[in-house]
């Protein structure tokens, strides 16, 4: 393709979108909308994966050995155990004085807890895991290491279990809308350039009948549904930017749900920003393509 | 050259439009082909343009063989061969000059020889001086010539005119054909397509009749006077 025909498609492409100013309104108006519901579940699952991720590392599990008065060296001996258990990442000691002490500092306007002594603390591991999926398993692996027993392991499997059920169920439903809002905006924008197409059937026929090749008739309409494609995901873009920092700022500010982090947009916005353009670049592509097809044929 | 050998047309509806037709036209020369509605002179054009293939036969248009050409060949074969209609099928939005650019611009002419051409086959036609008015400025006889300019763009070896003067009055039929002519005295191969049997008769030319899909009669002389 040379330079002077590059901007001829383009010139040409523009002037079809502009023409069908009320068809293209449409397209690109579904187009943002299918975006747009695609980037919140997408955001939800990311936001999802990030809370998990959250938990993993903050959340450690801890192990508490179970008899009162083993000595520091007794207790410390386990930790070769515990670390051979699996989807354990790592293992730290915790010895009753520290665990006191640690104690007093949380509650020291609390005169009660102050004279608590160690030897009411027992000896603890804290545990990170490598997939907090596997909690409950590993749970009960720690539990089975002699020195720690039944009972004696901390977890927030309930809090565990509800991210996991989010992130899986954001990622499916993520998958089939994505699917499916897919589809229908091939489909709208195919059923704008067909418009057009149809509109301009005459010129198709003069251009044939001088010569034309068919990727040069082409072209045009691929600028077209190209130009839509990347039109909506512009604005389907910055759509998503507001409507992203307005639950942002509403999470932050809502007092039972402040708890939940959300990711801040500024951190993936070249990500979000890449997928809507490719994203509406090729709904714009595949729409034209499947629109012209047809009109070809003479 | 135009050479159809043993040309059968079957249309998918059961229509026998071509009944092992033959006929062949030399480089350079101007050929009338007359005959009633349905005697095939349609599909004829058809079958040169590339726009359907023979369902037996050879067809062969300017080097090209149409009985196994390429999809992708066709458009080669099509700036061989410059086409005029009754109807003109001029781009009523744009003039007379951005017809001519953007017949220009379907085959990827550069602005250079755009610059170049159109001038040319404007000033070949008569119609140097209409270059900015839209087609439905122009009396029917300047369509026709603007449609001729067009065809002439690309410098084809062949012009193929289907009923050029349908829809014009006898004054301005016979403008058309003189221009057909002197456009074939410049070495351009001339096929008209036609049943207006005075025109014809006014030109001694080669006439082929056809009927039922078959040539019935071919030479030089009036239309209708001899039969093979």
């Amino acid at each position: 393709m040379n330079k002077h025909n590059f901007f001829y498609f383009i010139k040409e492409g523009a002037f079809n979108m502009f023409s069908h100013g009320f068809m293209s309104f449409a397209a690109v108006g579904i187009t943002v909308a299918c975006l747009l519901i695609m980037g919140t579940f997408t955001l939800v699952a990311v936001n999802a994966n990030a809370m998990l991720a959250d938990m993993e590392a903050q959340n450690q599990m801890l192990a508490f050995v179970d008899d009162k008065t083993w000595t520091e060296e007794q207790a410390r001996a386990l930790e070769k155990d515990l670390l051979a258990v699996e989807n354990v990442a790592s293992v730290t000691f915790i010895s009753n004085e520290d665990a006191a002490a640690a104690f007093r500092d949380k509650y020291e306007d609390d005169e009660l807890f102050q004279g608590l002594p160690d030897d009411n603390f027992r000896h603890r591991f804290a545990i990170d895991l490598v997939d907090i999926g596997y909690m409950r398993q590993t749970k009960e692996a720690l539990e089975a290491v002699p020195g720690i027993g039944k009972g004696n392991v901390n977890a927030y499997e309930d809090e565990a279990a509800g991210f996991i059920t989010i992130r899986n169920v954001a990622g499916v439903v993520c998958i089939v809308l994505i699917a499916v809002l897919f589809v229908v905006s091939v489909f709208i924008i195919a059923n704008t350039i067909k418009l057009t197409t149809f509109d301009r059937r005459d010129e198709i026929a003069i251009m044939k009948m001088v010569g034309a090749t068919n990727g040069f008739i082409r072209w045009p309409f691929v600028y077209e549904g190209f130009l839509l494609g990347l039109f909506s995901a512009v604005i389907g873009f910055f759509l998503q930017w507001g409507l992203y920092e307005a639950v942002a700022r509403s999470v932050a500010t809502n007092d039972t749900i402040n708890l939940i982090t959300v990711v801040p947009f500024e951190h993936m916005w070249t990500y979000v920003a890449a997928v809507f353009a490719g994203a509406g670049m090729l709904i714009g592509v595949g729409g034209s393509l499947s629109a012209i097809r047809k009109f070809l044929q003479v | 050259m135009i050479r159809l050998t043993d040309v059968v047309k079957e249309y998918p509806n059961g229509t026998h439009a071509l009944n092992g037709l033959s006929m062949e036209i030399q480089d350079g020369e101007f050929v009338f082909m007359v005959g009633p509605s349905g005697s095939g002179k349609s599909t004829v054009i058809k079958l040169l343009i590339g726009e359907i293939e023979p369902t037996e036969g050879r067809v062969m248009v300017n080097g090209f063989s149409l009985r196994n050409i390429k999809e992708w060949q066709i458009p080669h074969l099509r700036r061989t061969v410059g086409v005029i209609f009754q109807d003109f099928r001029l781009i009523e939005h744009k003039s007379v000059y951005d017809n001519m650019v953007f017949a220009m611009r379907a085959v990827g002419a550069g602005p250079r020889e755009i610059k170049k051409r159109i001038p040319y086959c404007l000033n070949l036609v008569g119609l140097e001086n209409k270059g900015r008015r839209l087609p439905s400025e122009l009396s029917g006889g300047e369509q026709q010539r603007v449609a001729i300019a067009r065809a002439l763009l690309n410098n084809p070896s062949t012009i193929i005119a289907d009923e050029p003067t349908g829809n014009l009055d006898p004054a301005r039929s016979l403008e058309i054909m003189r221009l057909l002519e002197r456009i074939n005295a410049l070495g351009t191969t001339v096929l008209v397509v036609t049943h207006e049997r005075d025109l014809v008769n006014r030109f001694d030319k080669r006439v082929v009749m056809l009927e039922r899909g078959r040539v019935v009669s071919d030479g030089h002389g009036y239309y209708g006077r001899r039969a093979l």
